[in-house]
């Protein structure tokens, strides 16, 4: 019997943005009828991979062959004749079109052009796969997953048969996971090649037949998935074994940092989205805050650090460690705040939106933090230059130069550049929201090392993660926030992942252990 | 009064009609992304392209016909008007530069050709006619704008009046209704988006960049050979209905047919220090002119803070406006 076909083969694919080597030598091949999970570690070049695939980028060396045909890939519109989809991982959709007309963008040059053929031809694809989608709905009133919804439907109503979707779980809940999967299944019987990218390894040992792996950059080799498991897999991607255990010293004479009573945050539809906290903060310990995304994490850490306003009687009560009176921070400003000590280390969901200027470089982002010290009227350059060298070294940031603009850089290697401005302004009190997302593992615990470290110089951390199991390893304590309320703060060492989990998802009644 | 509201409605609407053109151009080349402040530049680019032409035509020929006039006259102002265009599109697209640095040039240089090769045509005297091409280009029609009142508020202006009215309800259809005009509002909302989905997004801003030139530059010709009387002397006004013209892209909130009654009312609003006096009775002071003059853009700030507060996007201009598209560019 002859092999089954491939669908597309990559040969010795290179390509290099500026001096930064993203993918090196690449040689892959997914075939029909085959779920291929590509995984790395981020920065890895998997997304670049793709996206040459898929005519957004288009390779500096190396052939890439669909049905055993070499083909030239110059724009979209090649791949898209060629039957490759791509499900990108920032949604390609125009905001101010409903979903029928972002399907109609991707119509057939020779189909007629008539919105509502399109609009009953894309119904017929949603009832098919069980999808809960508006098609008159405009997108910007779209929920997350919806946008996602219609990417697919827009990719299955071209007619695609080579499929590739970037992290397509990533903003998705359970349940819709599930759904997707079973969509992904129902098109591998359909014989299309599909390419999955994504970071739960579970979710790659669920869904797919066989993984490819590459690392900084280079294409590591691939393995059936039966023949997978877990530890097998980070092996590969990482190259070598990495020690699951986080470091957790005992902290030593913890301190009362702040004392935060009846804190309760109106969201802009007049509900609470935070709803009367009652907590205190100790130095020297890390307090880890769990919750399904969100459940007020944002709105909690934006009020201590002056960025949301707090409803009348909330109490903000910050003990600085040179004084034995305490100030109150609700009604002072986000300036005042971050004088006193406290920082917020906030990773948005995008990394470039609030921490960074994406056009600058690290010297001049570090700067921004620094811009107001001294008396002269020209700022120090020298300094901010210094502390980027040290953040580029100590924590591995992959750029050219530390004038290249942040931007050009990968997501992993931004938020390294975010992560570590923090860290090195000293804090008193720092807060830190989602600091490891999208980071590979080693990255991951550099980052747990640096929080220790500032732990065991007495500073008070808030950890905002999405981890348990990180977490339950981290945090000497773990308040739980659920619909707005702290439901709960467990002792880090003795709490169970069930008992955080079961916490997070429903209220307890007698809440305040 | 009454035949002074006549002669105001009759004042406005040739006015109207020249900033309609411009605003129309406009809307198309900025639904591409691109935002084009060459548009006084480009409508004397296509006015003195027009005039020229038509100048030459009726001098040169010895038997000069008012048909090839007006297509001689309307060839010339579109190639000329899409030569601007054109230069903005390599710029901006092709090399990236600055959209607004690009436009402000563009405006300057539009003028500066314009005046320049002018100095030929007016040779010394102070004023150079075409009043073959006017003739052609203001002829009413012919029972209908005799019909009283009525016939002469809607039927006493050139072809050129009207077609404006046919290409702002032609430029609404193929927004809403056309493959191709989907694709572009795509492009100037979302370049990555429409590249994805296979859209030539270099192909279709240059595109919508010079045809929509092109219209602007029929406002030029429109200034010249009809509102104007087929003139080249005293065309400094049209830099100032170019910018009016912009400010009507935003009055419109980027959909041709508001361009239609925005453009009328800024022509009754620009227009109004002449008729006001006998109007109302009263007497406005010369310096009160250039304040009333202002009304126009008074009224497009008033829709700024009104569009911004309703935050709908449908009322935004398209999200890419003024930003180059790279497709690499992360």
């Amino acid at each position: 019997m002859a092999q089954p076909q491939n669908a597309i083969r990559l040969e010795r694919v290179t390509k290099t943005f500026g001096e930064v080597v993203a993918n090196k030598d690449v040689s892959l091949n997914v075939r029909r009828g085959e779920i291929l999970a590509l995984l790395g570690e981020n920065g890895s070049g998997k997304t670049t991979l793709m996206n040459m695939i898929a005519g957004i980028y288009y390779p500096d060396g190396g052939q890439i062959y669909v049905d055993d045909q070499p083909v030239d890939i110059r724009s979209p519109r090649d791949a898209l004749g060629l039957g490759i989809g791509m499900i990108h991982q920032h949604f390609k959709l125009v905001d101010v079109f409903t979903a029928t007309e972002n399907i109609a963008l991707s119509m057939d040059k020779g189909e007629k052009f008539d919105l509502r053929k399109v609009h009953d031809k894309a119904r017929a694809i949603c009832e098919k796969y069980q999808f809960a989608l508006d098609l008159d709905q405009k997108v910007y009133e779209m929920s997350v997953s919806q946008k996602q919804t219609l990417e697919i439907v827009k990719v299955l109503y071209r007619g695609a048969d080579i499929l590739i979707l970037d992290e397509p779980t990533a903003v998705l809940t359970p349940q819709e996971t599930e759904r997707l999967f079973a969509v992904i299944r129902n098109m591998k019987a359909d014989g299309k090649a599909v390419i999955i990218i994504t970071h739960k390894l579970h979710e790659v040992l669920s869904i797919s037949d066989r993984v490819a792996i590459l690392r900084k950059g280079e294409y590591v080799g691939d393995i059936a998935t039966k023949n997978a498991t877990e530890s097998i897999l980070t092996e590969m991607m990482v190259g070598e074994k990495v020690v699951l255990n986080i470091d957790r010293p005992v902290p030593e004479n913890p301190v009362r940092r702040l004392a935060i009573r009846n804190l309760t945050v109106v969201g802009p539809e007049g509900n609470h989205v935070l709803d009367n906290a009652d907590f205190d903060v100790f130095g020297g310990e890390i307090l880890g805050i769990a919750g399904i995304s969100g459940n007020g994490q944002k709105e909690l850490l934006e009020a201590i650090a002056g960025l949301q306003t707090a409803a009348p009687g909330a109490k903000i009560e910050f003990f600085p460690p040179d004084s034995d009176t305490p100030v109150e921070l609700v009604g002072k400003s986000p300036k005042a705040i971050r004088e006193a000590g406290i920082h917020l280390s906030f990773v948005p969901e995008d990394r470039l939106g609030m921490g960074l200027v994406g056009s600058m470089g690290m010297t001049d982002n570090m700067m921004l933090k620094s811009y107001g010290k001294g008396v002269s009227p020209i700022v120090d350059r020298k300094a901010p230059h210094d502390l980027a060298e040290e953040i580029r070294e100590e924590l591995g940031v992959v750029t050219p130069s530390l004038n290249t603009p942040v931007s050009r850089l990968s997501g992993g290697n931004v938020q390294k550049v975010l992560v570590g401005r923090e860290l090195a302004a000293d804090p008193i009190v720092l807060m830190t929201a989602y600091a490891v997302r999208g980071l590979d593992i080693n990255t991951s615990y550099t980052i747990y090392r640096l929080l220790n470290e500032q732990k065991k110089k007495g500073v008070a951390v808030i950890y905002v993660g999405e981890d348990l199991d990180v977490l339950l390893e981290l945090c000497d304590r773990i308040l739980i926030l659920c619909g707005g309320r702290v439901n709960g703060i467990l002792d880090g060492r003795s709490a169970t992942k069930e008992e955080v989990g079961l916490r997070m998802t429903n209220l307890v009644k007698e809440a305040g252990v | 009064m009454h035949s002074s509201l006549i002669a105001w409605i009759l004042r406005a609407v040739p006015f109207g009609t020249i900033i309609m053109y411009g605003a129309l151009g406009e809307i198309l080349t900025e639904k591409s992304g691109n935002l084009n402040l060459g548009v006084p530049g480009i409508m004397y680019l296509g006015g003195f392209a027009g005039f020229a032409s038509a100048y030459y035509y009726e001098t040169l020929s010895a038997s000069p016909n008012a048909f090839v006039c007006i297509v001689v006259a309307l060839v010339c102002a579109v190639l000329a008007s899409m030569a601007g265009g054109l230069i903005y599109s390599f710029l901006t697209i092709t090399l990236r530069a600055n959209q607004n640095v690009t436009g402000l040039a563009l405006t300057t240089f539009g003028m500066g050709v314009a005046n320049f090769f002018g100095v030929f045509i007016l040779n010394g005297s102070s004023y150079a006619a075409a009043p073959l091409a006017n003739k052609a280009f203001a002829a009413q029609m012919p029972v209908l704008s005799k019909l009283g009142d009525a016939g002469k508020i809607l039927f006493s202006y050139g072809f050129l009046a009207y077609a404006a009215l046919l290409l702002a309800v032609v430029l609404h259809w193929f927004f809403t209704r056309t493959r191709v005009g989907l694709n572009l509002r795509a492009v100037g909302e979302n370049p990555a988006t429409a590249d994805a989905a296979g859209i030539n997004v270099t192909l279709y801003k240059y595109a919508a960049t010079c045809v929509g030139a092109a219209i602007c530059g029929l406002g030029g010709l429109y200034y010249v050979l009809d509102y104007n009387q087929g003139i080249w002397a005293t065309t400094d006004q049209i830099e100032a209905l170019g910018w009016l013209a912009v400010a009507l892209v935003i009055f419109t909130t980027w959909k041709p047919l508001n361009a239609i009654w925005g453009a009328y009312l800024f022509g009754m609003l620009y227009w109004l220090y002449q008729f006001l006096p006998s109007l109302l009775g009263i007497t406005v002071s010369s310096a009160m002119t250039d304040l009333i003059q202002m009304l126009p853009y008074v009224v497009t700030i008033g829709v700024l803070i009104v569009v911004s507060l309703r935050k709908k996007k449908e009322n935004q201009p398209p999200a890419h406006l003024g930003l180059a598209y790279f497709r690499e560019e992360r």
